[in-house]
């Protein structure tokens, strides 16, 4: 008789949204590994047709309330592409400055109040505030910075109303955005000091050969625009991505998962992707931090992501000093005109958790016929699922305390969003980790 | 343009909530969620300056998005976030109800069913073959529908997404055993104290302002846009007289049903009125 062990956590936590996590083990050999997403659909694509298609950004926007900008860039291009819409450069800085605002604020709640107590010890970033009140304190502070950027240009942080197809429903204040240089140059000395804390940190040995995938462009690093590229050498149009990525609905989730084609294999997305295609356009402070804290090898350790994602801050903080410098709120039309026209038209854009596409179909009364949207979570989670059957072998000799705590760990560190994959995730090692001998199947 | 004002600050300069209470003695909280975006539990936890005072102040028992440590129940005050949209969620939240001496549901989500309540008007098995390869894999209501819908609920805070500063508020009046109370005005009202120029008379566009609950601060308008009531309607709603006057400046049935059929369209006034004028278009132009 072969031992036959399960884990079950009852619930993933700090994560966004729900969802579970079985794993099967007979002896040595993992039979099963299901991240089961829990989370309630909630039909977005479905919900979308007929609406007139100036009502998107607000009605995507939630999907998360955690990346709502991700949703509303994705979304906004998307359809400014379906009727050959063209937008002065000016709304794209205003867009890009946007963006940085949601990284910003996504990436610290991440990096301190979900992530950051799994290195230190605590159960919550509450109690580890206690112990550490400046990394949570100036966490914080740098959250509020994003928040503030978001509120200025999109009206408020969460579900900003301020975001049109064309550009803006009112053209944000240049005097506003100037009152945050102050924070900034605070929080550009502020967050190196945090991270170089943070590299002293006991990472995880656990190491893969990842296909990181991202959007890439040649002179920035990647925030609305770019090419789909991939670590194989992959570099192709948006407007190809459907045909080397597919979603595939496995039956123990409400959201799909998506594969590389043509041998549906499991790919990463997110900060590790984006930092290993893209680090050569990191701002200068964001460069230089990176090679102090992570060398010049290529990371394979998706425990880095903490500092990646800490480094990502600083390059929107960067981006977001020189664009705020440069702006003029005068001068140019806050939104384009939409015109009246048949049309589809896809796009992606980098949401904090990796690539986020969409594509829309228009009939000539302005109202979505057809919705397609595929949200990082969806595009990781065969990656997560990869990750743990790797892992799992390693802590055949761990408690079931210790093992379903490390692999907790490792699904945290892709910050994943279920609210986003349905459109995430508990972990269920099931019988609550109790080890337990069954017979043979039949 | 014109510096906007800021929502107003409920506790201008004292603590939201009441004194660090000793250890065991705090108050308990659960944070529970249900169909929704997460937006509402971030709202709470983007209360900065007031984050660690609140959690000197109850004992965060159950709050799975910030924390793994759980306590178990009862509770002195649930706090959920989203919609029930399932038969294992219809059962959860009686559960939930048993173990919370309070509890309010935040956000359009739990108070309205959110944006997911579009799906009560159509065809689920449509939407789930639309959406999913195999819709045999998933479970799922035809309704999303309010958490007041299926067990009594103490305080309802509008919002999609809430505002943070007034569930404070909330939190604070039921830990001393108050009765909360919230403005009950308009949007129309905070936009004209605004100060801003009428979306709907100046420029003409349909605006649900004047029916919807204050709260925002009237953002939308603020920033030369219509209000699409994400604050829910205003109690004492008048929605004869909006439509009245929208149908006086021609705005298409259309607009006027979609605007209402946004993430409160399933609260009761909205969805009655969004019905009525489908109602009312089919008997004067017959298809
Ligand atoms: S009410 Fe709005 S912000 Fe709150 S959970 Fe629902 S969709 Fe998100
Ligand atoms: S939709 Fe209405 S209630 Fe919601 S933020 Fe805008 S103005 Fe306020």
């Amino acid at each position: 008789m072969t031992e036959v062990r399960k884990f079950s956590v009852g619930a993933l936590t700090r994560v966004e949204g729900e969802g579970a996590l079985e794993i099967h083990l007979r002896g040595s050999q993992v039979e099963r590994i299901e991240l089961r997403i829990y989370e309630p659909p909630r039909f977005f694509e479905a919900l979308l047709r007929g609406r007139d298609l100036r009502e998107v950004p607000d009605i995507v926007a939630r999907i998360c309330g955690i990346c709502p900008v991700a949703y509303q860039m994705s979304a906004c291009q998307a359809l400014e592409k379906a009727l050959g819409m063209t937008l002065p450069p000016e709304i794209s800085h205003l867009r890009r400055l946007l963006y940085c605002g949601e990284w910003i604020e996504s990436h610290t709640l991440h990096m301190i109040m979900l992530h950051a107590p799994d290195f230190l010890g605590f159960e919550n970033s509450l109690e580890m505030a206690r112990k550490h009140p400046d990394l949570f304190d100036s966490g914080l502070r740098i959250r509020k910075l994003g928040n503030d950027l978001l509120t200025i240009l999109g009206g408020r942080a969460i579900h900003p109303i301020n975001i049109a197809v064309g550009g803006f429903y009112r053209t944000p204040s240049a005097e506003r955005l100037r009152g945050l240089l102050h924070e900034i140059v605070w929080a550009k000395t502020k967050l190196p000091e945090l991270l170089r804390q943070m590299a002293d940190w006991n990472f995880p040995q656990f190491e893969q050969d990842y296909q990181f995938v991202s959007l890439h462009e040649p002179h920035e690093y990647p925030l609305n625009t770019g090419c789909v590229a991939a670590s194989d050498g992959l570099s192709i149009p948006i407007e190809d991505y459907e045909q080397h990525f597919r979603e595939v609905h496995q039956p123990h989730s409400t959201a799909l998962q998506s594969l590389r084609l043509p041998s549906l294999t499991t790919y990463l997305v997110g900060p590790l992707a984006r930092f290993q295609l893209c680090r050569s356009q990191l701002t200068p402070a964001a460069a230089s931090l990176a090679n102090q804290l992570l060398g010049s090898v290529p990371l394979r350790n998706n425990a880095f992501s903490l500092l990646v994602r800490g480094i990502e801050v600083l390059f929107a903080i960067e981006t977001a000093e020189t664009l705020i410098r440069c702006y003029r709120d005068h001068g140019f039309p806050c939104r384009v005109e939409i015109p009246r026209r048949s049309g589809w038209g896809c796009h992606a854009t980098e949401a904090p958790r990796g690539l986020l596409y969409h594509r829309y179909e228009v009939d000539e009364q302005g109202q979505i016929s057809t919705a397609t949207i595929i949200p990082p979570t969806s595009q990781n989670q065969a990656q997560i699922e990869s990750d743990l059957r790797a892992l799992v072998p390693s802590l055949l000799s761990a408690s079931d305390a210790e093992a379903t705590r490390a692999c907790e760990n490792l699904i945290r560190h892709y910050d994943p969003c279920i609210s986003c994959a349905t459109h995430f995730l508990r972990v269920r090692w099931r019988q609550n980790g109790t080890l337990r001998r069954e017979g043979e199947p039949v | 343009m014109s510096p906007p004002i800021p929502a107003p600050d409920v506790f201008p300069n004292k603590s939201p909530v009441p004194a660090e209470q000793s250890g065991s003695n705090r108050p308990k909280l659960g944070v529970y969620k249900f169909a929704s975006c997460d937006g509402c539990q971030l709202a709470l936890l983007s209360v900065e300056n007031h984050l660690r005072q609140l959690a000197d102040s109850v004992e965060i028992c159950y709050f799975l998005e910030a924390s793994s440590r759980i306590v178990p129940g009862p509770y002195d005050i649930g706090i959920v976030e989203g919609s029930v949209t399932t038969a294992h969620d219809a059962e959860r939240i009686r559960g939930i109800r048993r173990d919370c001496r309070y509890l309010i549901a935040i956000g359009a989500c739990a108070t309205a069913g959110g944006i997911q309540a579009l799906r009560n008007w159509a065809n689920v098995e449509e939407y789930l073959s639309y959406v999913y390869a195999e819709p045999q894999y998933i479970d799922t209501l035809a309704t999303s529908t309010a958490i007041s819908e299926h067990v009594p609920v103490d305080f309802e805070l509008r919002g999609c997404p809430i505002e943070p500063q007034q569930l404070l508020r909330v939190i604070s009046d039921l830990l001393v055993d108050r009765q909360p109370r919230l403005a009950r005005h308009s949007v129309c009202v905070e936009c004209k104290l605004r100060q801003n120029v009428c979306v709907a008379v100046a420029r003409g566009i349909p605006c649900l302002g004047p029916i919807t609950q204050a709260g925002c601060g009237a953002i939308c308008p603020s920033f030369d846009r219509e209000c699409f009531g994400c604050f829910g309607p205003q109690e004492n709603i008048n929605a004869a007289s909006w439509i009245g006057h929208c149908r006086s400046t021609d705005h298409a049935t259309s607009r006027l049903v979609q605007l209402l059929r946004n993430v409160n369209s399933y609260d009761s006034h909205f969805r009655e009125a969004g019905d009525g004028l489908i109602a009312k278009s089919i008997s004067v132009e017959p298809s």
